[in-house]
């Protein structure tokens, strides 16, 4: 199925979740319902996954931030790209990131 | 595979400890007593104010007070928060200090009897979900029994109709039950309902060990709430309704989590922390003994953790009568006994309660780990006497057998 998620837009966090850095995890807890299953959980990002989000203000074309985390990280920039697109997709499915541009 | 497969997004479901790879927030839930205040005015509260009590509303936190309280704590750390009370919903500001709580990225446990719940309230919690399921106790299965407990005429209704404005919203809830004279014949009723209710997974939990009032506020309500006590043989009774596994998942509790506390008063304090109705910290809900109890509005809740808590967990029982009975026994783990019992009791810390001590001994004795008539206090093998019972039991106490026999295995309960 081809990806709903396009490099050249921008994301940012949707005011429906709400970003909380606890001993140094970064936890995204859902404001709104429908992001979790059942009775919705809490989300924690990894070291990859908080690069990512660290990045998504809305303004920054996805293709900029694969781009940058290239240049951070010692991985293939195709690799990069196809984990940051799955990780957008997951996020975009959970109304948790939405594209704002 | 998605993102939380492949390993950068993990969810974390409700109550997972493992979320912290290295330091643990200074405070990781809290609970808020929102107000004394109750639309009911159960027989076996320990709590309970009346809904129009001018002085008790007026001593109040503010809704402000309860923001920064909640801010501080999510500043902390704190992941959770558990609205109780009273009945927290009696509050007008209730829907704001949820919100709030909501939005500083806190979950959100509430303890209710559902009958203040609105429509409006049932559209703010579908929208903006609690995140932890609402805990709702339910006070009988009639308008009969159950306002026999509440003392309130409308109550039954009006929790039904909470009840089913939950559900239309699909706003995850459990039911916890209540065993009083009124209602101790509706056990099975009460169950079967249960299995119907979409958030329940398990068989309901009841209340029915009470505690005397925690505000030592009225020698009238506390005659009462003796007189509600079941016997030690009824409640072991009630609790072999739980199957035969019973036995064998208390022994492997006692196991687990048994030995003598000696001297050491509080066993259970941990990462968490309470506050009362009046902004005042304490480090167990029923717990109101003056030197366990601090004023943050005088303070704060990081001084709380840091300072004051390890304070209270350093303290020592000194009662010798604490010593030699619950300092020694080894059905510690078993026993309700502890500080916030002792002070509703007895106004002290560390005063053995003896009712605790009846329970705890009747289902040592159900389970095999204790002689009918032996004081725990007095084994000195508590450890052997949990691996290997000595009493032959099959289905509560009216089974017991004459004579002690070894059990090597939980299902060969066999004479010698």
């Amino acid at each position: 199925m081809e990806s709903a998620i396009s490099l050249d837009a921008a994301y940012g966090p949707s005011e429906d979740v709400v970003v909380r850095e606890i001993e140094g995890e970064l936890i995204i807890v859902p404001l709104a319902s429908g992001m979790g299953d059942l009775e919705d959980e809490l989300f924690t990002l990894n070291e990859t996954g908080r690069a990512v989000w660290a990045r998504l203000d809305g303004r920054k074309p996805l293709r900029a931030i694969v781009g940058e985390l290239a240049g951070e990280f010692e991985a293939p920039e195709g690799a990069i790209e196809q984990d940051v697109m799955g990780l957008l997709e997951e996020l975009v499915r959970r109304k948790m990131i939405l594209r704002k541009g | 595979m998605s993102a939380a497969e492949k390993g950068f997004a993990r969810k974390i479901p409700a109550g997972r400890a493992e979320l912290w790879k290295s330091g643990r927030p200074r405070l990781a839930r809290l609970d808020i007593e929102l107000t004394e205040r109750c639309n009911n005015a159960c027989l076996h509260c320990s709590v309970n104010l009346p809904a129009g009590d001018v002085d008790a509303r007026r001593r109040e936190s503010t809704t402000a007070e309860i923001k920064n309280i909640l801010a501080e704590a999510a500043s902390l750390g704190c992941l959770g928060v558990r609205f109780t009370g009273g009945e927290p919903l009696l509050r007008e500001d209730f829907e704001e200090i949820y919100v709030t709580a909501r939005k500083l990225g806190l979950r959100v446990r509430i303890f209710t009897n559902a009958a203040l719940i609105t429509p409006h309230l049932a559209e703010v919690f579908e929208k903006i979900p609690p995140l932890d399921k609402m805990e709702v106790t339910v006070y009988g299965m009639t308008a009969g029994s159950s306002e026999s407990v509440t003392g309130n005429p409308a109550s039954f209704e009006a929790a039904r109709r909470g009840l089913a404005l939950l559900l239309s919203r699909g706003v995850p809830f459990v039911v916890k039950g209540v065993v009083l004279p009124p209602t101790k014949d509706e056990m099975d009723r009460f169950e079967a309902w249960t299995r119907e209710v979409p958030g329940m997974t398990g068989s309901p939990s009841y209340a029915m060990l009470f505690d005397l009032r925690s505000r030592r506020d009225d020698e009238a309500k506390n005659g009462r709430i003796r007189s509600l006590r079941l016997d030690p043989a009824e409640y072991v009774r009630l609790e072999s309704r739980l199957g035969e596994g019973r036995p064998a998942e208390l022994r492997a509790f006692v196991a687990r989590f048994g030995g003598c506390p000696g001297d050491r008063l509080f066993g259970c304090l941990s990462d968490a922390g309470c506050v009362d109705a009046y902004g005042r910290f304490q480090v167990c809900l029923l717990l109101r003994h003056p030197d366990t109890v601090y004023d943050l509005g005088g303070g704060s809740l990081r001084a709380a953790m840091e300072e004051f808590l390890p304070r209270v967990r350093d303290m020592r029982a000194a009662n010798p009568a604490y010593l030699e009975r619950c300092g020694r026994c080894f059905l510690k783990s078993l026993c309700l006994q502890c500080p916030a019992r002792s002070w509703a009791e007895h106004g002290t810390l560390d005063t053995p309660v003896e009712y605790f001590c009846g329970i705890a001994h009747a289902q040592a004795e159900w389970i095999g780990i204790l002689a009918p008539g032996e004081k725990a206090w007095e084994i000195s093998d508590g450890r052997r006497r949990i691996e290997r019972p000595i009493l032959r039991r099959r289905n509560g106490p009216e089974a017991q057998t004459n004579g002690l026999a070894e059990c090597k295995g939980e299902k060969t309960w066999k004479a010698r």
